[in-house]
């Protein structure tokens, strides 16, 4: 998507060639297509107006600087607009106060608020806060086993509701519990309700006097198409919310909802759900979501997630081989490991600009149980055979296949992508990391 | 023909019944396409861009979609332009048929053949209301007088066993399950057993949400599939697609993934209860040419209804 919004920008600025400034006419070609990447991405339409407008006297009688071409510098204007609209202050939760702190969630019916008030339970665990879960939900079936089931696994109490305990009855109960056990921090699962169900709203005001929760976070599907304004907006009017947490974010929807509630309630984004484990909760960066909304992938955050779990030195040892052309099959292995502590491979692919829009590329998409081979395979062979593959005739590779479950043919195509690996290895070091670099850079 | 005549009179009935319900909904927390038409046009002597304009920002916050708005703009301007249409007022009708001719096309109820049991296996996203859509479809089945069995193959997330019981006891019908974690396909085998050895008349399969593009899950469905097919040939009969009307763009590639790994053959559009407008299910019906079944319109047991195109658009845009 990234590719062809710069293409097309592109192809409008060629007939600019000359233009030392970005005018009113040049510019209203450019901005029809940023109006359509937004609409496309869900932004809602009343939004994206504003938007457009905003980035018009922005970039009208710019410069074009000599260093990016036309288009660059209009992405560049559009890409940091969109990062000061993401953002904001207070995106840390608040917990000061004297405990129990309470929290509530709230939303629409399947947006995720149960599996979110596990994620952040787990989060607050992290940070040991003592944390204590309250099931509110009493309407959909089983929603209430549901959060103990969440508590179980984590080892996080769970207010136990008596039979026929409203909503309003088993905040009360569960604070006082909360206080006299000495938990610091209570989340509350409230039910999903529709925005537009007055009984239903008003009950979420009755427990919002009642408990006086420090923070009401909306918890939005990041899949929300235009209603997210109406959604957003309803429930921060009733409740005065304080955050939101864009959930499903895992998927290849590009999340304009983001934008939406952004400019409708004015308040944080604080987090995004990334998959359906408990760990899959991440902080909210507002420049790679602007990324995501203008189809430019997460790079930032595959950058960071390898930082994050690659050992330094390890990587250091790595490069050093990689440079002297000695990559061997052991240092392959200690590759994969590296590669599968980041984390499930969908989720770092999706990372990558584009990934999501190539056909065909779901048949690339590595499967985590083909590593566990290429592992066993490895693992079956000796010393020798790791740090020279050359040696690897017919039969070290019918063993090698016996000793790792595996067949011949699995062991051949892991030998054939270790081989390639090691020319593109070659080929780098020749042409150098400079040239390398530059191909990788979005633009 | 007869039989034809009775048919589309039950169905008149059934429809009448639901688009009052609908509308009297609807008029209450919003303004339709329609009502919203009539108010950019009220006063308008001619078709100019900024009508034009308004009925695009209507079309795209109902969630059309980008690329059908513009087309159905562009048929409207060419119409202009050849002189076919200049009244403002005739604008909401045209579009109303245009979409109304996209959505009419895969309005195809389902229908229950005599297979025992007739395999139902429903698909969709995280949160879409897959379980719900279930207990619903069980309870018009049971209401129809046939029995119906249920499968709990959403092995993975916590408690979806017991909510599908709870639901199936509310509809009053049994549930094959096993343990939380356990082998979907395994359930899904013994459920087809049990079906067949209880003489069961519908078997509905509810299956873990997951996102269309987590490859291994996908997969996953794929076999579930396949065992399906395996113990009961011709089964499953149905693959429902739930999708939920508040999701925007996303939905089409919903739609498309699913339809790659399962083939679905139908779909089922819930939450129109809300404020959103489920437009893009337009986009999905002109590009993907999937069958349209249901809609869920409230969380009680009765809220699910046939799919109807004249009722959908009159009532929601």
């Amino acid at each position: 998507m990234f590719e062809s919004l710069t293409e097309k920008l592109n192809a409008v600025f060629k007939k600019l060639r000359g233009h030392g400034k970005l005018t009113e006419e040049n510019i209203r070609d450019v901005l029809r297509e940023i109006r359509l990447v937004l609409l496309e991405a869900d932004v809602n339409f009343r939004v994206v107006k504003d938007f457009i407008e905003a980035i018009r006297v922005k970039a009208l009688g710019q410069e074009v600087l000599t260093s990016f071409t036309p288009a660059q510098q209009v992405i560049k204007i559009v890409n940091e607009e969109l990062t000061y609209l993401l953002g904001g202050e207070n995106s840390q939760l608040n917990l000061s106060g004297k405990p129990p702190v309470s929290i509530m969630f709230v939303g629409l019916q399947g947006s995720g608020k149960t599996t979110t008030v596990g994620k952040v339970a787990r989060f607050l665990k992290e940070k040991k806060r003592d944390t204590y879960l309250v099931p509110a939900d009493v309407y959909r079936p089983a929603a209430i086993d549901q959060l103990q089931k969440l508590g179980q696994d984590l080892e996080i109490d769970v207010y136990n509701p008596g039979p026929g305990e409203d909503p309003l009855t088993i905040c009360t109960n569960a604070l006082r519990s909360a206080s006299i056990n000495g938990h610091d921090v209570v989340l509350i699962d409230t039910a999903g309700r529709l925005h537009i169900d007055e009984e239903l709203m008003q009950e979420l005001q009755r427990i919002k006097e009642r408990v006086l929760p420090k923070e009401i976070l909306l918890v939005a599907d990041a899949m929300t198409g235009q209603d997210a304004v109406n959604v957003a907006g309803k429930f921060n009017e009733v409740l005065g919310i304080d955050g939101v947490i864009l959930t499903k974010m895992d998927g290849d929807a590009r999340g304009g909802a983001a934008l939406s509630i952004k400019a409708v309630t004015n308040k944080p984004i604080k987090f995004v759900g990334t998959g359906e484990r408990l760990d899959a909760l991440e902080v909210f960066y507002p420049d790679r979501m602007a990324s995501r909304i203008l189809g430019m992938g997460d790079v930032l955050s595959l950058i960071e997630k390898a930082q994050a779990t690659f050992d330094d030195k390890k990587a250091m040892e790595i490069e050093k081989k990689i440079r002297k052309n000695a990559f061997t099959l052991g240092d392959f292995k200690e590759q994969i490991q590296q590669i599968k502590r980041m984390g499930s491979l969908d989720q770092i692919l999706g990372m990558i600009p584009g990934v999501n829009k190539i056909k065909g590329i779901k048949g690339l998409q590595p499967d985590e149980g083909e590593l566990v081979k290429i592992e066993a395979i490895i693992n079956s062979m000796t010393k020798k055979e790791r740090l020279n593959h050359t040696i690897l005739n017919g039969s070290r590779r019918k063993r090698i296949a016996k000793g790792s479950g595996t067949s011949v043919q699995d062991v051949n195509k892991l030998i054939k992508n270790y081989v390639q690996a090691l020319n593109m290895i070659k080929k780098l070091n020749t042409s150098g990391m400079k040239g390398f670099k530059r191909e990788m850079l979005p633009f | 023909m007869l039989w034809f005549k009775k048919d589309m009179a039950n169905k008149d009935k059934e429809t009448k019944g639901v688009l009052n319900r609908l509308k009297e909904r609807l008029s209450k927390t919003r303004e339709g396409f329609a009502s919203r038409v009539d108010r950019v046009v009220f006063g308008k002597k001619k078709i100019d861009d900024d009508l034009l304009e308004d009925i695009e920002e209507i079309l795209i916050t109902s969630d059309l979609g980008v690329q059908v708005t513009y087309r159905l703009i562009e048929n409207v301007k060419e119409k202009v332009k050849r002189k076919e249409l200049n009244d403002p007022n005739l604008l909401k009708e045209c579009i109303q048929r245009e979409i109304l001719d996209i959505l009419k096309a895969e309005e195809k109820p389902l229908e229950i053949s005599n297979s025992c049991p007739f395999v139902i296996m429903v698909v969709g996203v995280n949160g879409v209301g897959k379980t719900t859509t279930i207990a619903k479809m069980a309870n018009r089945f049971k209401e129809e007088g046939k029995s119906v069995l249920l499968a709990a193959a959403d092995t993975f997330r916590a408690a979806a066993i017991e909510q599908l019981e709870i639901w199936s006891e509310r509809a009053g019908c049994k549930v094959i399950k096993h343990q939380n974690g356990a082998d979907p396909s395994a359930v899904v085998f013994d459920s087809i057993k049990a079906a067949q050895a209880r003489d069961i008349d519908v078997l509905i399969i509810d299956t873990a949400g997951r996102l269309h593009t987590k490859v291994n899950l996908m997969e996953e469905l794929k076999k579930i599939q396949r065992i399906i097919g395996r113990e009961l040939s011709g089964a499953p009969h149905e693959v429902l697609l739930v999708l939920d009307a508040t999701t925007g763009q996303n939905a089409i590639s919903q739609a498309k993934l699913f339809k790659e790994a399962t083939n679905i053959t139908g779909i089922a559009l819930t939450k129109l209860d809300g404020t959103a407008k489920g437009g893009i299910i337009v986009s999905i019906s002109g590009e993907l040419k999937i069958p349209l079944r249901y809609v869920g319109i409230g969380e009680g047991m009765d809220d699910l209804k046939v799919f109807n195109a004249k009722e959908f658009v009159d009532a929601l845009f």
